[in-house]
């Protein structure tokens, strides 16, 4: 329901910051709900990995296309391999990871979590003096971190098999060279870089979706509306905070061979 | 023995849009109350700030002394936990089958064994007539047997007090008098508090100690059953009823002019055909209080409630007093002739926060 008022926006971004704190705090209160994590994980892993790895192939293909073109054009083939890791690895790999994190598992646990609070569960879970946020968000927050990580490691790997396959295979490049180039420009700090920000887009993507769902009102329709928001609110976060997350890095970590 | 409920000058808006103002009541320990309403005055909306779901705006609501509209999270948490509450579609829990639902609030907080749980989950299925269904998943059941196992989750801990969001919405006829001798048969076993919000009729007239009404964004009225139903009050009234004629439109109000039309053409006009008011409005009167079933003690509470009624008897309107009379036994004729004359002797000694009968400044 969208409000007029100025201040509605400020208190939104304020509940929802308090979520977050909620989630901190309660996260390690005893006892945790270990089932509800691994179920959870388990689910958030079941819709995303398949299409994962379906967009992480064209992903790569397109990545590897585009550098396998630009670096004929300068006349630097031998780089090819190089670029297109360093590109893959860096960016496009977390990128896929927020828009299946956010889109796949952020609009399954807010429909889920949505289509409880219209069904009064989620009071129903209050009055008998549990906390739904100790019992249904501190575990997906988990869960969908967990799964965030592991398929960044996913995305890195399928990226980088596609764009061989392309470069090598379709568009006659050299095997040799393309892979001894890898290392040419990426580092290791690139493959953490990458992990940390799907580790911080899990714990968003998590926390906007159990927000939204929690704050369902209104019926079905609320419930669709939730999941919407959601996603929409979820990508904003998780592409401003990448692009936080990419400029602090190139001041932090020294960029190879300077 | 259940826990008092006393709720002072409570108001609840919604943005600029006031749901009830200035809701002052208290639910005697261990008896039944009743909130009536038409569709959309915010009973549900007063049955979730009991429970501390919604911050009302001000006022407050003392449990056990402590205030739920202001209290930490800590202590509502810790409150809560003397409360059962079935939801209008029961709000099981749509992943678990029906025993682990009822199971649920016994393995979160008891450190009772598996066996145990198992045996008062059976138990209570059985209380409320679901022995036979524990593997069913909510969405396998009808309504009926939903809210049935609802109030078996609501049940397992045994709260000291007991809320029902409209029970009876869409039950058949039997089930809800199956559900309303439930009710009160749990009242006898348990001697909790308990507290119905619904706009069936029926179980106002017969479930009842004590009945309420919330219209027009406030308290019309709430007292000792007899009062309400004897009232003369138009809203009460025509709510009891179930007719056409009075301030209650179809949307929201009427103008008091065509009230006031109306109103003096029912004087006139013959008696409606009994039959003509739907949904358990048939008849006048104060009819018979509900009873245990055979076999189960008298219930603690009938006693107190005497006990209470005949103590502010003299305050309340004359047709209330004639219907309280009507019912009393030999042994409380002569207690409340013994009373009165002594009430001649020395001043009156009524305790008035006892008594509530908010006077509404309409009619």
């Amino acid at each position: 329901m969208a409000s007029l008022s100025p201040t509605a926006g400020v208190a939104q971004a304020g509940r929802l910051f308090a979520l977050f704190l909620d989630v901190g705090r309660l996260m390690f209160r005893r006892p945790f709900q270990f089932r509800e994590f691994i179920q959870q994980a388990w689910f958030v892993a079941s819709v995303t990995i398949v299409p994962t790895a379906l967009v992480s192939i064209p992903f790569g293909a397109v990545i590897a296309l585009q550098i396998g073109s630009l670096s004929r054009q300068v006349g630097a083939q031998s780089f090819t391999g190089a670029a297109s890791v360093l590109a893959i690895v860096r960016e496009a790999s977390p990128i896929v990871v927020a828009l299946l994190i956010a889109g796949a598992a952020g609009s399954a646990i807010c429909a889920d979590l949505g289509s409880r609070k219209i069904r009064d569960e989620i009071d129903a879970m209050e009055v008998l003096g549990i906390s739904p946020v100790q019992r249904l968000v501190v575990p997906r927050v988990f869960a969908c971190t967990l799964v965030a990580v592991a398929l960044n490691g996913l995305v890195s790997v399928v990226g980088v098999a596609g764009g061989y396959f392309f470069n090598v295979v379709l568009q006659g490049g050299t095997p040799g060279a393309y892979l001894a180039s890898f290392s040419a420009l990426a580092q290791i700090q690139d493959v953490y870089t990458g992990e940390l920000k799907a580790f911080v887009f899990g714990i968003i993507a998590a926390v906007v979706a159990s927000y939204k769902g929690l704050n369902a009102g209104g019926g079905p329709k609320g419930v669709g509306d939730a999941v919407n928001q959601s996603v929409v609110i979820s990508f904003l976060l998780l592409f401003f905070v990448n692009f936080v997350i990419t400029a602090v890095y190139f001041q932090v970590v020294p960029a190879k061979g300077s | 023995m259940g826990v008092e409920v006393a709720v002072h000058d409570l108001t609840k808006s919604f943005g600029k849009q006031i749901i009830w103002g200035d809701v002052t009541l208290t639910l005697p320990p261990g008896e039944v109350s009743v909130m009536l309403g038409p569709s959309g005055t915010g009973k549900s909306v007063f049955l979730k700030s009991l429970i501390g779901l919604l911050k009302p705006d001000k006022g407050s609501i003392m449990i056990r002394d402590v205030d739920i509209a202001r209290c930490s999270e800590h202590k509502l948490y810790e409150t809560r936990k003397l409360f059962g509450v079935l939801f209008q579609d029961g709000a099981l829990f749509g992943s678990m089958n029906l025993y682990d639902n009822i199971a649920f609030p016994l393995r979160e907080h008891t450190r009772k064994s598996e066996k145990e749980i198992s045996n008062i989950v059976l138990e209570k299925l059985e209380m409320v007539g679901l022995s036979g269904t524990e593997k069913k998943l909510p969405g396998e059941i009808s309504g009926g047997m939903r809210k049935r196992a609802g109030l078996a989750r609501a049940l397992v801990l045994d709260p000291e007090i007991i809320l029902f969001d409209e029970p009876d919405s869409g039950l058949d006829p039997v089930r809800v008098a199956y559900l309303n001798q439930l009710i009160i048969d749990l009242n006898a076993q348990t001697d909790a508090t308990f507290l119905i919000v619904t706009h069936d009729i029926g179980t106002a007239r017969t479930v009842p100690d004590n009945l309420g009404m919330l219209f027009r964004r406030e308290l019309v009225m709430f007292g000792p059953r007899e009062v309400l139903l004897t009232s003369e009050e138009p809203v009460v009234k025509q709510f009891l009823n179930g007719r056409r004629e009075g301030p209650i439109g179809m949307s929201e109000e009427k103008d008091s002019a065509q009230v006031a039309a109306e109103l003096a053409s029912l004087e006139g006009a013959a008696p409606p055909h009994p039959m003509a008011a739907p949904k358990g409005g048939i008849g006048g009167g104060v009819p018979p209080q509900i009873q245990p079933s055979p076999g189960l003690p008298e219930r603690k509470a009938a006693g107190r409630r005497q006990q209470r009624v005949l103590d502010m008897l003299h305050t309340l309107p004359l047709a209330a007093q004639e219907a309280i009379r009507a019912v009393l036994d030999q042994e409380h004729q002569e207690e409340l002739e013994a009373r009165e004359a002594s009430r001649g002797a020395s001043a009156p000694s009524w305790d008035s926060a006892a008594t509530q009968h908010v006077s509404s400044g309409q009619g």
